[in-house]
């Protein structure tokens, strides 16, 4: 019997000082009619041999694609390191550190990375993680609601420049609960957001939030500190949407604009986490100290033991829904603790400066890419303007079927952005990230120039 | 000691990065990083020391039995790991093409296949990222449900007392009120008081069966009954899947929607805390509801469905649509067990708890419902021992550390006083039960004898008790530049 250990002598001696007669029998306070007999429409049971073969053939299925598609999930180079440690058994197998004493180890991995995305954002405190970006900046919109004193606002102004999946994510969470999300254009020329389209957008209502991504979904910079600035002024919070690879790069939300983005939220997935069609990720959520009360999701914090010895545990849980039920900031229960393991050990193999040679070598292979794109008829920026490390250019035919025809030849060449603008046209998101060589790029654009000269 | 303690500016894990550095020309500089982030400068061995060390640290389901209520803490098959850590499964974007993902959505799509079968449910969504979030989905798909039909009267949700938190938490992020149901003498829903409780306001109920206090909730198709008949739905929180898997189907006992936790019953890693991964079913009248992504197959071919496809859904609750490679954990899992290994899985469970609750009760200790069956779980309240020796069940939790055991669930649920709530899963032998019964008497023997050496426990972790108190009230959630040595000293 897999992962069963008993023998019959252990059923039989077992149920003896239980005083059943059967297994069966400890179920008699189920009603008969409930149970349920054979269930055929599940197949029978698989050897480790057996399923390994199955899997195996169904993971070459999926093929090893030269990848340009970023868009909210980026291929970096992840060291060996990182899931070697992650999977150990002590970290892969234990469970939520409610007991601190028998769970050092995850507890401080979880200040650790705290300590980290602090510094990352320049913000004074980080949770220990939510599911991942999008819905980490759900949770960061209904934070914003409840942390911003100067006002009862429930609106969100929400750049249509921001990520489409993050502003699908974040309508299902919060639209139960009478938040208006108010949508705000981006310019056609720069695919930036400017104070005159906000203004637009909003007129002079009462604003709980206004959310800045940076770089933005067309991998465009924002004018992070005058649009800080403009919201500070109109007593809304600021709520920022980094990249952590950026971020080594980027002012961080903490020291933009006068005052500074009041939380920060992102997908951690570019800091060790393998794409893995789009999980398991981890969002990370960062706030300036006067809102920690009002952040969700779990908090390590480092405290005394009875001997005066440093140590860690889980604290401000009075804000949880384990504690708070019904008044909870959240029904969170979990955060991505194996995720932010790795999160961590990625982020200190690589320091500071290994952060920002990642993201200096994202921006350059993007920048040869969309050269050695652009040299062929017909495909050329959409937006003026610099990028971080993506970029949308106009191609000649539909992308879709271009796109199609690149993926015969095993190359992803990006995300076609017809279904959520279509006013865009004929359009496609890029991105080279530093795992992409000069050969790959190369072979892109021949790629793309053959299957255009011949339609 | 911190990592950061270990860092020293200029020492570099070198061979992780780039061997270039580009000149950035492009960035205007006063969109430019003022400052390098404070991250920590160590060599490679540096790092993996370091954190080898803090895993050891930890008490885990490899390393040590962890008998906590609730939580479902079986064996994580090695094999459910490497599997889905295949590099064709690693190395998918998520926006890649379907031409592209076949294998995967081929796994994905049995598993729905195979939880349809298991719950006796309708349709399932993989979409949930935990059980928080399929929580939150199912309210939604109930709000949904009786906003499509005009019926705006529904605001609240019934919540027995015995409930997780993240019950009332869940309904009222959907926008409803949470109103509590009591809990019987007998571990069963108080149905006089369910029945007074439901009217035209009743928007659903959500209940956990076995429930919190670790009995089957015997009168379930009445319980059923009374929340249709006042036109509620019934919501069911699959935390407790595992001690009725395979043998009785939520579905059958007329559950609407349920939500099951993979990383419980189909065995995914709790890693720490997560990542979990939360699948949601429902019957008939919910499915236009459902969360998406969802895979269809049309005999040839895998294809997402997504809003398009199904414009009534409540929507993406992240990004790329879930945790697949949890997902793959639990679909690897779910084909080793096959149709004959899911019913075994609850009857092991079963018998484990019935007869760890046994030995105890055998050993003086008082069962919260003795005259019930164990489901896969049971209560055990320290009352007496409190009142006795001054003891609390914390103290017990705490001692047990040191005799190599994690603590059971303590203080949950909280309408029995001093309770540990005790599951030990269907993966553990007969000899590790025994183990845990004869560090539970010998427990009880110090609390009589030397009470300190309880109270004080534990005594062989890295750290002794810690200052709640003070870490809630001093917070320190992040390292500064400067501050380590003050407290590290």
């Amino acid at each position: 019997m897999p992962f069963v250990p008993h023998t019959s002598e252990d059923i039989a001696s077992m149920l003896e000082a239980i005083g059943a007669d059967s297994i069966e029998a400890l179920f008699n306070e189920i009603p008969a009619e409930l149970q349920v007999g054979e269930l055929a429409d599940i197949p029978t049971g698989m050897s480790e041999m057996e399923i390994a073969a199955l899997m195996q053939s169904r993971a070459r299925a999926d093929g090893q694609p030269i990848c340009f598609i970023g868009a909210g999930a980026y291929d970096h180079h992840i060291p060996a390191a990182v899931w070697q440690i992650a999977t150990r058994g002590e970290f892969y197998s234990a469970y939520t550190p409610y007991q601190a004493e028998a769970s050092q180890g995850t507890l401080q991995v979880l200040y650790e990375f705290q300590s980290m995305m602090s510094a990352l954002t320049g913000l004074d405190a980080s949770n220990a993680s939510l599911y991942d970006g999008a819905s980490a900046l759900a949770e960061a919109v209904l934070m914003a609601v409840r942390a911003n004193r100067k006002n009862k606002s429930t609106r969100i102004l929400m750049p249509k420049a921001l990520h489409p999946a993050y502003r699908r994510t974040v309508r299902s969470i919060v639209e139960n609960q009478d938040i208006e999300l108010i949508e705000v254009d981006f310019d056609p020329k720069s695919g930036q957001t400017p104070i005159a389209c906000i203004e637009a957008a909003v007129g002079d209502a009462d604003l709980a939030a206004l959310v800045v991504a940076q770089p933005n979904f067309f991998g465009a910079f924002e004018d992070v500190d005058a649009l800080t600035d403009w919201a500070h002024a109109r007593n809304a919070l600021v709520i920022g949407v980094v990249n952590p690879i950026a971020l080594a790069l980027l002012s961080p939300p903490g020291d933009w604009g006068a005052k500074g983005a009041d939380i920060a939220c992102g997908e951690a997935q570019p800091l060790g986490m393998p794409l893995s069609s789009g999980g398991p990720y981890a969002g990370f959520l960062c706030c300036r100290q006067e809102h920690v009360r009002q952040l969700p999701g779990r908090i390590a914090g480092r405290t005394l033991d009875l001997d005066g010895k440093p140590g860690f545990t889980l604290t401000l849980q009075a804000r949880e829904q384990h504690i708070r039920r019904a008044k909870a900031t959240s029904n969170i229960c979990t955060n991505q603790g194996l995720l932010v393991t790795a999160a961590t050990i990625h982020m200190t193999l690589l320091g500071a400066e290994g952060l920002e040679r990642v993201a200096a070598n994202c921006h350059a292979n993007t920048r040869t890419l969309v050269e050695m794109l652009c040299e062929i008829p017909g495909v050329e920026p959409l937006f003026e303007g610099a990028v971080f490390h993506e970029r949308v250019l106009r191609l000649p035919a539909p992308a879709a079927d271009l796109l199609r025809s690149l993926a015969e030849h095993d190359l992803l060449g990006g995300l076609d952005l017809n279904a959520d603008y279509p006013e865009l046209g004929s359009a496609i998101l890029v991105c080279a990230t530093e795992t992409r060589t000069q050969d790959e790029m190369r072979r892109y654009a021949d790629t793309l120039a053959q299957i255009l000269a011949t339609r | 000691m911190l990592i950061y303690d270990q860092s020293r500016p200029g020492r570099r894990a070198s061979a992780q990065a780039p061997l270039t550095q580009p000149e950035i020309t492009e960035i205007p500089a006063g969109l430019r990083r003022r400052s390098r982030p404070a991250l920590p400068e160590v060599s490679e061995m540096q790092a993996v020391r370091h954190y080898t060390r803090l895993s050891q640290k930890n008490f885990s389901i490899d390393t040590h039995f962890y008998p906590l209520g609730s939580c479902t803490m079986k064996y994580n098959p090695r094999a459910c790991n490497s599997l889905a850590m295949l590099p064709g499964f690693l190395g998918r974007h998520p926006l890649a093409p379907d031409t592209h993902g076949q294998g995967v959505m081929a796994c994905l799509h049995d598993l729905q296949e195979i939880l349809k079968a298991v719950t006796g449910m309708h349709a399932v969504s993989l979409a949930p990222s935990a059980g928080a979030q399929g929580e939150f989905a199912g309210v939604a798909m109930i709000r949904a449900y009786h906003k499509a039909r005009g019926d705006h009267a529904r605001t609240e949700i019934l919540v027995p007392d015995a409930a997780h938190g993240t019950n009332p938490a869940s309904a009222v992020m959907c926008g409803f009120k949470a109103r509590e149901i009591p809990t019987g003498s007998d571990g069963d829903v108080d149905l006089d008081a369910l029945k007074a409780a439901v009217g035209p306001q009743t928007a659903g109920i959500m209940l956990t069966n076995p429930s919190t206090v670790g009995v089957f909730d015997r009168n379930i198709q009445a319980i059923a009954r009374t929340v249709h008949d006042a036109g509620g739905l019934l919501y069911y929180d699959g935390a407790n899947l595992n001690a009725i898997l395979g043998k009785v189907r939520p579905g059958d006992m007329g559950f609407d929607v349920i939500h099951m936790n993979l990383h419980k019953t189909f065995s995914t890693p709790h890693g720490g805390g997560g990542p979990g991964a939360g699948p949601v079913g429902v019957s008939p009248r919910l499915e236009p509801f459902l969360p998406v992504p969802l895979v269809t197959f049309d005999g040839d071919a895998y294809h997402w469905q997504t809003e398009r496809e199904r414009p009534d859904s409540i929507g993406w609750l992240t990004a790329f649509g879930g945790n697949m490679g949890i997902l793959l954990r639990a679909y690897v899992y779910a084909r080793m067990l096959g149709r004959e290994g899911m019913g075994r899985v609850a009857d092991f469970a079963t018998l484990n708890a019935n007869y760890l609750m046994a030995r105890l009760r055998e050993a003086g200790f008082e069962a919260a419902y003795p005259e019930r069956r164990a489901s896969h779980e049971f209560i055990v309240t320290l009352k007496p021992e409190s009142r006795q020796f001054g003891v609390n069940a914390m103290d017990f939790a705490k001692r047990l550390l040191d005799y190599g055991y994690h603590a059971p669930t303590t203080y949950f649920p909280l309408l029995v006083p001093e309770c540990l709530l005790i599951e030990p899963t269907e993966t553990e032998s007969k000899e590790d039960l025994d183990g845990f019964v004869e560090a539970m008497i010998a427990i009880r023997r110090e609390a009589q004898e030397t009470p300190d050496l309880v109270k004080g426990a534990p005594h062989s972790m890295p750290v002794r008790r810690l200052d709640d108190v003070r870490a809630a009230r001093q917070l320190d959630l992040a390292w500064r530049p400067g501050t380590s040595e003050d407290i590290n000293g």
